[in-house]
């Protein structure tokens, strides 16, 4: 029988395709992401730009705070000792994005497993998987976070390894839910009857189909993360000194509100630009991932 | 005599259907309910049968992707029982199916070239690239598909060329046995056309055995040798294809038969006035509780016994099977 | 010879997406004369639910639909929308594939027949209930009282898809457009539902059947209308259709399908190639790749419909004489 339908050479490129197409017509979303990778571009290069080492109190100033300015070399002006601050907030930064990135591939990578074996196993074995997620929900999350940091004292791992913990749970609510529909595909049933182990569908047929809500939700977790961070530093759970993130330089700002503006506005004024940007490029991605396209 | 490929005996699958408040009794599904089956090797079987009547059940039943409640599957000659992996491995690799949903059948992440190989990888465990990828450009080839369409998705592609796909996945490591479930009900007729000859084309070609699982008796009665009639989960009649069509036994084979519209104007209307009466049931309200014939409230020939005694399914002697009590006495079919 | 109850003049639907304008109508024209049951055939992409759709003002928010269609006189995508109000649910109803999507899941079945006309207060509440009892009775459904008070899961398809029925012949319609309504059935409870319809026919309502169906046209038309790609490429009486069609897509879908009622065939005649998508556009006949006759000028001018008698065609080199293609 001939070929009965002439192929045209190229192929659209397949669904990422489609979905790489997408995000670059949407502005917003294409703004953000390039905003995003300024300030990763800034936090990363910014302490290598200026002279000033993150902790090098500048004695030379009186009074050791001083506001902004392009003549003394500060150009974000300097805390109540004496310390650069834009040495300072890039640094801290690097610190709440690593965070924020290490926590949420904590999340993603826990949160993808359990979900997608709950949901495509089902039955009773989905039910104790989920009790497990509901009761840990349940717990009271700051109570938990302090506890560890009282027995292993305060760490930067410990941290995010806290926040991660905490993270997966919705990951996988949302990942459970996505694999009990695909469970019902005829693609997974075509699956099945080829013989492959059920490590395998999970892996090579369930994973890739939710890979789209994943990559959307850790997106919008990545600030809610930064944020938790911020939270914790704010009261003093965070990282300790010398490392310092954007949470603490706002809650070190806090305090010096009124004589001292500039110590809370310039990090605040960081950190709300990074939330933004990221929560912009989040419902961007939702957008073109949408599996419901014209 | 052929050798036997499928031998299934006793076939009982049952939903739990939750009913009657709370605390009254679990009411329970029957949709497919003692079924016995044979398909030896290059023979074609369609099972037909109207919403309700277990056929696509039976299908996933004989690919053991739901549990049994009650029968056996055999595979030349061996049990296959859903939790003995080597049972299960040994009939995977040579009963294969084709589902309705073209589009939906295939993994929307994978090219065609990848859900294609991945069925040669998990069945024949062939690894090597390049032998992979000759025998999925062959195999598509086979299908009448243009090898270039290997790095396509499924949405790129129409349903006609989507189910062509799922055949050369299907068929790619040479199976013996093709489940094809309402496998060309999903598409426009004049594709429709195509794909049943090119599965008359692969069974002449291959000695491929076919179970043809339809409500489209046209298209049952161009590919079938054999025609299984099923009615809420048993089966009613079961004949070679020139003796279902000509001179159907069966009260419900009759019905169904009449029923079917013929694209010829001068036919004139359509006589139903085989059904007793006009109530069409929900099957769900008969099904597994009927202690009688399944077809007894339907039927114009039925009377008490019909009502309370199950029918068994007899050999008519030249090679039939039918299950009424009366299928001696029926008037010939006018 | 009366007027046409329904006249659609070049009508075209168009529908904006990301990749364009896609074209799903172009430029048909077609009537419905009263008491005349219709039946449009086509696979997918000709167009023919657009077609009713966009002349009902069904269109979906991003279809627009263009020319001329006219109700008993009165034009309905003209500049007045009252006409379209007034036309609409009450003179023409419409029909759809799936009851499970037509009928409201929460509501009972008498709730929303009453509703159809108590909307429109058409009628009392007390004759609301009576006039449903007589659709229901129209339409044979078994038990009908008991069926206002049921919901529309409890019902059976073949149930529904009466309930449906019923709904549209509620307002006493003169003209009912169904769109494939008997796909989703069994073939035993299809029979029943073309009787429905086959009876409201006789009693004089005029009837637009949309099916690809060519068993149940031929069971239940007068006349019949076959599209493809967007136009209409054939229209005759139904016995002309079946015994001796002109265009040669209709022969070839005659011949591709299989029947219960002539010797097996070895193979079956398929057509070759697919259905173009909608929207596709392409110089000439947009059968000609498919068409086993197709010729030069099949591929560069597109044929026009030309009347013949009783009959339209749009081909070069119309078959002759009992579908043979030349």
């Amino acid at each position: 029988m001939a070929g009965s339908i002439p192929a045209s050479a190229t192929t659209d490129g397949g669904l990422w395709a489609d979905a790489r197409r997408r995000l670059r017509a949407n502005r917003a979303a294409m703004a953000s992401a390039a905003f995003v990778v300024l300030l990763v571009v800034a936090a990363l290069l910014g302490p290598m730009v200026n002279p000033y080492a993150i902790d090098h109190v500048d004695w030379t100033l009186s009074p050791l705070a001083s506001p902004p300015s392009f003549d003394n070399g500060h150009w974000f002006g300097t805390d109540s000792n004496g310390r650069d601050l834009f040495v300072r907030v890039w640094s801290g930064t690097q610190v709440s994005l690593l965070v924020a990135l290490l926590a949420t591939a904590v999340s993603v990578v826990i949160g993808v497993a359990w979900g997608a074996t709950a949901g495509y196993l089902g039955g009773r074995i989905d039910g104790w998987m989920m009790r497990v997620v509901d009761v840990l929900y349940a717990l009271p999350y700051m109570f938990f976070v302090i506890i560890l940091t009282v027995v292993f004292g305060r760490s930067l791992w410990l941290i995010f390894l806290a926040i991660g913990a905490v993270g997966w749970l919705t990951m996988a609510r949302i990942v459970r839910g996505q694999a009990l529909a695909l469970r019902q595909r005829e693609f997974v049933a075509a699956a099945v009857t080829l013989g492959l182990p059920t490590h395998r569908i999970i892996v090579r047929h369930i994973v890739p189909n939710v890979l789209g809500t994943v990559i959307v939700y850790a997106t919008l977790t990545v600030p809610q993360v930064i944020l938790l961070e911020s939270f914790l530093s704010f009261l003093g759970l965070g990282v300790q000194e010398p490392l310092t993130s954007l949470g603490r330089l706002v809650a070190e700002g806090t305090l010096e509100m009124e004589t001292a503006p500039w110590q809370l506005l310039v990090p605040s004024a960081v950190l709300a630009a990074l939330l933004l940007a990221l929560n912009f490029l989040g419902d961007g991605l939702r957008d073109a991932l949408d599996p419901r396209q014209a | 005599m052929n050798e036997r490929l499928l031998q299934v005996r006793g076939l009982t699958v049952c939903f739990p259907v939750r009913r009657d408040g709370l605390l009254g009794p679990r009411r329970v599904l029957t949709a497919v309910d003692g079924v016995d089956l044979d398909v030896a090797v290059g023979q074609s079987i369609g099972i037909v049968g109207e919403s309700g009547c277990g056929k696509s059940t039976l299908a996933r039943a004989i690919l053991a992707l739901v549990k049994l409640q009650a029968g056996t599957i055999d595979w030349r000659g061996r049990t296959v029982r859903l939790d003995d992996a080597a049972s299960l491995k040994r009939m995977r690799r040579e009963l294969q199916v084709v589902f309705q949903d073209p589009v939906g059948s295939l993994d929307p992440r994978m090219s065609v070239g990848e859900s294609v190989a991945e069925a040669l990888v998990a069945l024949e465990g062939v690894h090597d690239r390049t032998v992979a990828d000759a025998r999925v450009a062959a195999t598509l080839a086979e299908v009448g598909l243009d090898a270039a369409l290997c790095a396509r998705y499924p949405h790129e592609l129409s349903g006609g060329q989507c189910q062509r796909v799922a055949i050369a996945r299907a068929i790619v490591a040479r199976p013996r046995l093709l489940v094809c479930d309402e496998a060309v009900s999903a598409l426009d007729v004049s594709v429709q056309a195509q794909i049943v000859n090119l599965l008359s084309e692969l069974r002449r070609r291959h000695g491929l055995a076919l179970l043809f699982i339809s409500h489209n008796l046209a298209v049952v009665r161009h590919l079938c040798d054999e025609v299984v009639v099923l009615y809420l989960g048993r089966v009613v009649e079961r004949a070679p294809r020139a003796a279902i069509f000509a001179a159907p036994r069966h009260p419900y084979t009759r019905a169904l038969l009449a029923a079917v519209p013929h694209p010829d104007p001068n036919a004139g209307t359509l006589v139903v006035a085989t059904m007793a009466n006009d109530a069409d049931l929900a099957p769900a309200q008969v099904a597994g509780d009927a202690a009688g014939c399944a077809y007894s409230a339907r039927c114009p020939f039925a009377d008490a016994t019909c009502r309370t005694q199950r029918p068994r399914l007899e050999d008519t002697g030249d090679g039939q099977l039918i299950a009424c009590h009366h299928w001696r006495s029926l008037p010939p079919r006018s | 010879m009366a007027a046409p109850l329904l006249e659609i003049r070049n009508l075209s639907v168009e529908f904006a997406t990301p990749r364009g304008m896609v074209h799903a109508v172009r430029d048909v024209s077609l009537d419905v004369r009263r008491g005349e049951c219709l039946a449009i055939v086509g696979e997918s992409g000709s167009g023919k639910s657009q077609l009713f759709l966009g002349s009902l003002g069904l269109l979906a928010a991003r279809g627009s639909a263009c020319g001329a269609v006219r109700f008993d006189g009165r034009e309905l995508l003209g500049p007045d929308p009252a006409a379209l109000r007034d036309v609409r649910g009450t003179r023409v109803a419409m029909v759809f594939q799936d009851p499970m999507n037509s009928l409201t899941p929460h509501l009972t079945i008498g709730r929303q027949l009453s509703e159809v006309v108590l909307d429109r207060r058409l009628l009392g509440v007390e004759e609301a209930r009576a006039r449903s009892l007589e659709v229901l009775r129209a339409v044979r459904m078994p038990d009908s009282e008991a069926q206002l008070r049921r919901y529309p899961h409890e019902l059976s398809g073949g149930q529904r898809q009466r309930a449906a029925i019923a709904m549209a012949l509620m307002t006493r319609p003169d003209l009912i457009v169904a769109d494939e309504p008997t796909t989703a059935l069994d073939v035993t409870v299809q029979a029943q539902v073309l009787d429905v319809l086959r009876e409201a026919r006789d009693r004089g309502l005029a009837l637009v059947l949309i099916t690809h169906d060519l068993g149940v046209v031929a069971g239940i038309a007068d006349r019949v209308a076959v599209m493809y790609a967007g136009r209409v490429v054939e229209s005759a009486p139904v016995r002309d259709i079946f015994t001796a069609p002109a265009h040669p897509y209709t022969a070839a879908l005659l011949a591709s399908v299989p029947r219960l009622d002539t010797p097996l065939a070895g193979r079956l005649a398929s057509i070759d190639g697919q259905p173009p998508p909608p929207g596709e556009e392409r110089a000439g006949c947009a059968f000609a790749p498919r068409c086993p006759a197709a010729s030069d000028p099949c591929r560069a001018v597109r044929p026009e419909l030309r009347s013949a008698g009783k009959r339209d065609v749009a081909c070069h080199a119309p078959l002759v004489r009992a579908g043979a293609p030349p």
